[in-house]
């Protein structure tokens, strides 16, 4: 199943994504069948955590193959709020792989947010949220949600908090995370510039042993900046990313929801 | 990516390898799962200032024989919404009945009630399903059959006009993907009618821009264009526009204004010149 | 001794055609405090007085929430009415996922009928030992339903149940052709002037013993109708409400939408 994400398309030539005559020795007259339930509609996520806020990033380009089906598909969604408009909710999910599977996630964990909610009267915490979405995930072990989520919100302690997930529930708190079909190219980025990975500081030691740049954290501003750059980049580099940039920065005050243009080619 | 409908659905080779039928042998587990037999090749649309623009020719294919011509692939529910169907036509003709029950359904909360009387809008009618509910109630019926193993072989359209009275157009696969555009094409037409939309109606502030009369043009060259090129499609058609004074809906048009003269130009596959 | 032979069960019925369970528990619907509700063009209220056991508990709450564009008032057994809510509230959660609307309120008021009728032709069930107002909008405007343990159900345009509600359903019938054209504050202002009619001599309404519930609907900047969700107000919020209406100042306050308690 890892070739589904698989990035290169096979480069011998024009081919066919399936040979016309399928190879059986069934007996005569007797048709293939065989369904396969899963598809990748490309596209990539991203989001890094704040010392008080949290970001959630997506393009919003929805591809099947080289098709471009939707210039405007979201893949980040606030959940858990009273309403279908979701005014007060405190956390957002962002979805990406087989977009089918992504939105059914989605809606389940709004729904148990939303019942969680009403039962209680105060919204789930991030890490109650975090730990049920990977129940929900390992529950649908043998047939998994084929998709790459990542959940964010603020803590106990008003920090940035951002989940990550493989699409069977294994979970990590971290600081920053890129998913989807770009991820390969952003995570780096990211590693450099937000965990300031391989950053010396010039002339602080002999040879390799040098001091590593200090880590402060990055103000809201800075985050923004290097969402927009890290996937202008992507756009530049990866096909199935493009068209629009959804970006959710949740805050003390509530979820702030911004639409950028990426390029459409 | 293949157009054709027995493509939609299948492991790729380059991805999985040749598919090994050998499982086929005899007896085995129970299959639901089954490959599109008859089949209704694309549907295109497209949204303008005050609706959306529907249309798919009239022929249903068994392989490569145009078996049936008069084969009606758009279909109005309720009198405000449009679906377009393409891919398996005994799929097309299940869902079909099942859309009527739930239009019936449907009109049986129409009763008008006492409160209608004093209601902002008395006897609008109990809740009609629009178009952006039907598109729900179909992403959530095409999703859970997949989890079936069981798909109903299509990729649908839906058009019509959204709560708020504004026009709706989506589409959903027969793997419960769910999406929208100011221009659709199932099929062959998703690269060979879409470009041409696109061209009219690049975004949606694009497509609020364009009259009926432009809207209703685009689909009727998109519907030329594929017939020239796609083996499998038929010259006659049928073409609805949907608006909130209801549908509009030709079952029996005939392309007009054909040109068979680049046919002639043709050589080998495009890049031959001798 | 006379001994009834009738109402053992909710089978059998009396040789008089009376099933007596199901009148048992209409008469527990009686004992619960009273709720009134009230629908216009563009607004459905309920509003309750809320009782404690003693002074020093507190008060068992009247009104719930059910999805945002409807909500419920209880009168009866409160933990029979939770059973019923949350079953409309996953009923509401399912439609919208299936649909993506506001489920109708006739649809889901014909759902708790049914469920509750269930329980009056089955051996070894009870009766709903509850009645309901329920208040909601949808595509065609507000709607106020009730709803008896019998499983009737059936629109208001305004109503009350529980204890003593004889008193405000006279003062609703007395007010009837107002109702229709009042605006929100109005709305809720007769709704309280209906329940003072209820109250047992001495007793009034106070910030602690008045729930109001107001659900609405409204025009977007779009020009499409937006839904102003459910919402419970309890303490300090009905303040201003009670106030105007208390009998000394019913005189002075003039009719008109002057007051601002809603801060969204």
């Amino acid at each position: 199943m890892a070739a589904m994400f698989s990035q290169n398309p096979v480069m011998n030539g024009p081919n066919y994504s399936f040979s016309d005559s399928p190879q059986t020795n069934a007996p005569e007259g007797a048709r293939e069948h065989r369904f396969d339930p899963y598809t990748d509609n490309g596209g990539s996520t991203l989001a890094i955590a704040g010392a008080d806020f949290a970001i959630l990033a997506g393009d919003t380009r929805l591809t099947s193959g080289y098709s471009i089906n939707s210039r405007h598909h979201p893949k980040v969604f606030k959940i858990g709020g009273t309403t279908a408009d979701q005014h007060d909710a405190t956390l957002a999910i962002s979805v990406v792989g087989f977009a089918a599977d992504g939105e059914a996630l989605k809606e389940r964990l709004d729904a148990i947010c939303k019942m969680y909610r009403y039962r209680h009267g105060k919204p789930m915490s991030v890490k109650a949220c975090a730990q049920r979405l990977s129940t929900i995930l390992y529950q649908k072990r043998f047939f998994p949600y084929y998709s790459h989520a990542i959940l964010g919100g603020l803590d106990e302690e008003g920090k940035g908090a951002v989940y990550s997930y493989d699409p069977v529930g294994s979970y990590e708190r971290e600081q920053c995370r890129a998913g989807g079909a770009a991820a390969s190219l952003i995570m780096p980025f990211l590693d450099n510039q937000v965990n300031f990975k391989n950053q010396y500081v010039p002339g602080s030691g002999e040879g390799h042993a040098l001091q590593e740049r200090e880590r402060n954290p990055l103000s809201r501003n800075e985050v923004e900046v290097l969402v927009k750059d890290a996937f202008d980049g992507a756009v530049e580099r990866h096909i199935e990313v493009g068209d629009g940039l959804q970006m959710m920065i949740i805050t003390q005050d509530g979820i702030e929801e911004v639409l950028l243009p990426l390029k459409k080619d | 990516m293949d157009h054709r409908p027995q493509a939609w659905g299948r492991p790729r080779d380059d991805v999985y390898g040749a598919y090994d039928g050998s499982y086929l042998q005899s007896g085995g587990p129970k299959t639901a799962t089954q490959s599109p037999v008859v089949t209704g090749t694309s549907v295109v649309a497209i949204k303008y200032k005050d609706g959306v623009v529907i249309a798919a020719d009239n022929l249903a294919s068994y392989g490569s024989l145009a078996r049936f011509t008069d084969v009606k692939r758009l279909r109005v529910f309720l009198g405000t919404s449009v679906v377009g169907f393409g891919g398996d036509v005994s799929d097309m003709q299940w869902l079909d009945r099942h859309l009527n029950e739930l239009a019936i359904d449907e009109s049986y909360d129409d009763e008008p009630s006492p409160s209608s009387l004093l209601s902002a809008s008395p006897n609008k009618g109990h809740g009609k399903l629009n178009a952006a509910n039907l598109h729900v109630y179909l992403q959530k019926l095409m999703y859970r059959r997949r989890n079936d193993f069981d798909p109903l072989w299509n990729q649908l359209l839906i058009a019509g006009l959204d709560a708020a009275g504004k026009p709706h157009l989506s589409s959903v696969d027969l793997r419960g993907t769910a999406f929208t555009s100011p221009s659709l094409a199932t099929g062959f037409g998703a690269a060979l009618a879409q470009p041409i939309m696109r061209r009219h109606a690049p975004t949606e502030e694009a497509a609020a821009a364009l009259t009926r009369e432009e809207a209703v043009g685009v689909v009727q060259e998109c519907m030329k264009v594929l017939y020239y090129r796609d083996a499998r499609s038929l010259d006659r058609y049928s073409i609805a526009v949907v608006t909130k004074e209801g549908v509009e809906l030709k079952e029996d048009e005939q392309l007009e204004r054909q040109s068979w003269a680049f046919a002639e130009r043709i050589k080998g596959y495009g890049t031959q010149t001798v | 001794m006379f001994r009834n032979n009738y109402d053992n069960d909710s089978v059998t019925f009396s040789p008089q055609g009376r099933i007596f369970q199901v009148e048992y528990a209409a008469e527990a619907v009686k004992q619960g405090s009273v709720v009134v509700g009230i629908a216009s063009k563009t607004h459905a209220v309920l509003v309750a007085i809320k009782r404690n056991a003693e002074e020093l508990s507190s008060y068992q709450k009247k009104l719930f929430p059910i999805d945002e564009h409807t909500g419920i008032a209880i009168a009866g057994l409160t933990s029979d009415a939770r059973v019923l809510s949350n079953f409309m509230k996953q009923q509401c959660l399912g439609h919208r996922l299936s649909y993506g609307r506001n489920m109708p309120v006739r649809s889901l008021v014909d759902q708790i009928g049914s469920k509750a009728q269930i329980n009056t032709q089955h051996y070894g069930k009870r009766p709903y030992g509850v009645g309901l107002l329920v208040a909601g909008v949808d595509e065609q405007g507000p709607h106020l339903f009730e709803f008896q343990p019998s499983g009737m159900t059936e629109e208001m345009q305004a109503f009350a149940i529980g204890a003593r509600s004889q008193m405000a359903r006279t003062y609703l019938e007395k007010n009837l052709s107002e109702f229709a054209s009042c605006g929100r504050e109005e709305l809720v202002r007769h709704g309280l002037k209906a329940l003072k009619e209820s109250l047992v001599q001495d007793r009034e309404l106070t910030v602690e013993n008045t729930s109001v519930g107001i659900v609405g609907v409204g025009k977007a900047k779009d020009g499409s109708t937006k839904v102003e969700p459910f919402k419970v107000y309890d303490g300090q919020d009905v303040n201003a409400w009670i106030d105007s209406v208390a009998d000394d100042k019913e005189a002075a306050t003039a009719e008109g939408e002057t007051m601002e308690v809603d801060d969204e």
